[in-house]
């Protein structure tokens, strides 16, 4: 039994069968029931908790269906348009769904009908209903009106009113109903009668094609996994072909016995359908998983799908062999995605250009997949050496400097305990912050200088600050280290 | 899709991209060649922006403008800085055509390395890590210059703040950043590198080099020793003492041959 403070007393929120069998209602206080029954065990309710069991359960069913939604606090949607026949039809689906949601040790009830609303009223108020095409409305008509699941008061009024069940409901005009109660009740009256159907919101996007894999008894072994899962690959990428297609971001599920769902996302550089670099890809994925996927009592289903895709333009050869070009692009994209599925997509980056004169923000990095445009990088003068140094501080780092004349480079500077003795110096070169990004707290001109110590080590060398400006010191500080 | 691009800027003169690829004739530079693997040493955290600059540099003359993967091993970023692509854009690299991984451990770091050294479309790739590395032992180096052997494509490991350990490498330089040819108002030059050849399968083991880096040539140019250009006293720190003594000084004559290059002074 669960309790949950509620106007200022505990209250039931939730109970098990025994309990509802001592006539312990939901909404009744901790202390009523305690003069029923003084040895009630009772626990704090975690509707956070509760949320995510029920997700988990969904992520489950997602093995007979990829439609799956969450249904209120405490119920799954399923649509299983066209699922139906791969499990023995729909009263095998049912009695599988049940049994997988018993498992994970919760008691469910469940309804299979033509719209989500009519299914969620049977499954509440007519367990384990299946109703057949065309016949939602008339066992609908045997619900009782709390079936549409409407407030306290309109049920109340509703029941004043002689209503019993939806099907008195149903004889009257829906007109007169709306009048009296709004339309929200003759539209979900509507839709549980099977008259109107809305399609329900997954919690996954429908991919754009998978294939799947249910075994009749558990894998238990990684190998056969792998077998499985390079059929699986043949599979989509027959699909892929006959689309025209080649995926950009592929999602392997697998689903284990105790209902745990593992999923494993590959993202390939290139719209791919190459069986081989795509198994290949999926085995690195496996091998790179910090959590390594562990059979235990074994597998039940894996599916593969495909989350995006592209079409893939097919190469000419060439007779002078210029298909070469889009081949070794091809190979280059191929190395990104075994390097992304190793190491994961954050750590392969690239580099990116933007129009800008900070040095820090005119060239980052951002993942390799990533679809962020660059800019081109300046070209220098002929006959300049490099302006910018080759490694950048990011922050700067602080140094002592002693410089001859206010405005010119220092002569020595000390930067990580070590003293470096200018030999050669260029600058300054001014660079003012961008003001309008800092807002009111714009951080001080800086002048940068490029300077080479007597042994030869290039830095890049800038004064916060200018002297003129009494109210702050200037600093100095290293921000970059050239070749 | 974001296609990696030849690794060449596109205003590279046909010349340089000529110089840089004839660059490989010359009797040193053969030292460096493709299909195997080199390492660069240096002994002070502030050179391995240098080794960086000077491996880039000789990626550059390498590649034939193919992409680039860069390892780099997380701990560069606290100890030198992290890359930055204006930087690489002016030593005459694009940086739209390289590659970066950024690797958690030395293990990974090899791994990616080794990924990259199998795959043939690449130019070059350069695996950077910091500190002793017990991960990079004789299988390790083995695993990458085999692959280097097989695909064509140069691997480029530096290491800094580490001793030399035994390995396949078919080359092993020391790398110090050298002082540059000042030009008017004392402002630095083109970069200049001073290299030690401290092994070698040939058996050139003690050569020394003192390189510049132009741009403009996308080639190196051997600087003279003692030169007018106020530098010339060797880097401070010099090769350590378990090399052999024998010295050889490069006085480097455009014309010549790469035989008669090469004087050598025993000492």
């Amino acid at each position: 039994m669960l309790v949950e403070k509620e106007q200022g007393a505990l209250r039931i929120a939730a109970l098990d069968a025994s309990a509802a069998r001592l006539g312990i209602t939901i909404g009744m206080t901790l202390t009523e029931t305690r003069t029923l029954m003084p040895n009630l065990a009772a626990a704090e309710a975690n509707r956070q908790a509760d949320a995510e069991a029920l997700r988990t359960c969904a992520e489950l069913c997602a093995m007979f269906t990829p439609l799956v939604a969450i249904d209120r606090m405490d119920g799954l949607m399923l649509d299983i348009t066209g699922c139906a026949h791969l499990f023995g039809g729909e009263a095998a689906l049912l009695q599988r769904t049940r049994h997988k949601i018993a498992r994970m040790g919760f008691t469910s009830s469940a309804a299979i009908a033509g719209t989500p609303d009519a299914a969620r009223a049977f499954a509440r108020f007519a367990r384990n209903t299946i109703s057949a095409p065309g016949q939602d409305e008339a066992l609908a008509h045997t619900l009782p009106i709390t079936a549409l699941a409407q407030e306290h008061n309109t049920t109340v009024a509703l029941s004043r009113a002689g209503f019993r069940t939806l099907g008195d409901l149903a004889k009257r005009p829906s007109s007169l109903l709306a009048a009296r109660f709004g339309e929200g009740l003759v539209v979900t009256l509507q839709r549980i009668l099977g008259r109107e159907d809305i399609r329900i919101t997954p919690l996954r996007a429908l991919p754009e094609c998978m294939a799947e894999r249910h075994f009749p008894e558990p894998l238990v072994l990684m190998d056969s996994l792998l077998g499985a899962l390079e059929r699986l690959v043949q599979d989509i990428a027959g699909a892929l072909e006959r689309r025209g297609e080649g995926g950009r971001v592929f999602e392997a599920s697998v689903f284990r016995t105790d209902g745990t769902v593992r999923r494993l996302e590959i993202e390939t550089a290139q719209a791919t359908r190459n069986t081989a670099a795509l198994l290949r890809l999926v085995e690195l994925k496996i091998e790179a998983l910090a959590d390594p996927l562990d059979p235990g009592f074994g597998f039940d289903a894996v599916r593969l799908a495909v989350t995006r895709s592209e079409p893939v333009h097919t190469h000419q050869q060439m007779l002078d062999g210029k298909a070469q070009d889009a081949d070794s692009e091809t190979a280059i994209a191929e190395l990104i995605g075994r390097l992304v599925a190793r190491f994961g997509r954050e750590d392969v980056r690239r580099f990116v250009g933007r129009d800008t004169h900070d040095p820090v923000r005119s060239s980052g990095t951002t993942p390799s997949l990533s679809a962020i445009g660059s800019v081109l990088w300046p070209a220098l003068e002929a006959g300049s050496p490099p302006a910018r140094p080759l490694t950048l501080f990011e922050p700067p780092q602080l140094i002592e400097a002693i410089a001859e004349v206010p405005d010119g480079p220092p002569l020595l500077f000390r930067w990580r305990r070590i003293l470096h003795e200018i030999s050669g110096a260029e600058g300054p070169e001014r660079i003012a912050p961008e003001w309008w990004r800092e807002g009111s707290r714009a951080p001080a001109t800086r002048d940068y200088y490029r300077v080479e110590d007597a042994d030869g080590h290039r830095f890049w060398i800038f004064r916060e600050g200018l002297y003129e400006d009494s109210n702050t010191r200037p600093r100095w500080f290293l921000h970059g280290l050239f070749a | 899709m974001i296609t990696h691009r030849a690794i060449w800027r596109q205003d590279a003169p046909d010349t340089a991209r000529e110089a840089g690829e004839s660059c490989a004739d010359k009797a040193w530079l053969s030292l460096v060649g493709r299909a195997a693997m080199h390492e660069f040493y240096t002994t002070r955290q502030i050179d391995a922006a240098g080794a960086g600059g000077c491996a880039l540099a000789f990626t550059c003359s390498l590649t034939q403008g193919r992409p680039l993967l860069w390892v780099r091993h997380d701990a560069m970023d606290r100890e030198v800085g992290t890359l930055h692509a204006s930087g690489i854009s002016d030593l005459g690299l694009d940086p739209a055509g390289m590659i970066l991984l950024r690797a958690r451990n030395t293990q990974s770091a090899l791994q990616a390395a080794l990924e990259g050294a199998r795959c043939s479309s690449l130019g070059a790739v350069i695996v950077e890590f910091w500190g002793e590395a017990s991960a990079y032992d004789l299988t390790a180096s083995r695993r990458l210059s085999l692959a280097a052997k097989a695909s064509g494509v140069p691997v480029f490991l530096l290491r800094s703040a580490a001793r030399p350990a035994p390995s396949t490498a078919d080359t092993r330089w020391q790398v110090h950043a050298a002082p540059s040819g000042l030009r008017a108002a004392r402002a630095p030059g083109d970069p200049r590198f001073a290299l030690t050849l401290l092994r070698a399968r040939n058996g050139q083991e003690g050569l020394s080099l003192y390189l510049e880096w132009s741009r403009d040539a996308r080639a190196f140019r051997i600087c003279e020793a003692n030169a007018a250009t106020g530098f010339g006293a060797p880097p401070r720190r010099t090769a350590p003492a378990s090399l052999p003594r024998r010295l050889v000084s490069v006085s480097f004559d455009r014309s010549g041959t790469p035989s008669a290059l090469l004087r050598q002074r025993i000492g």
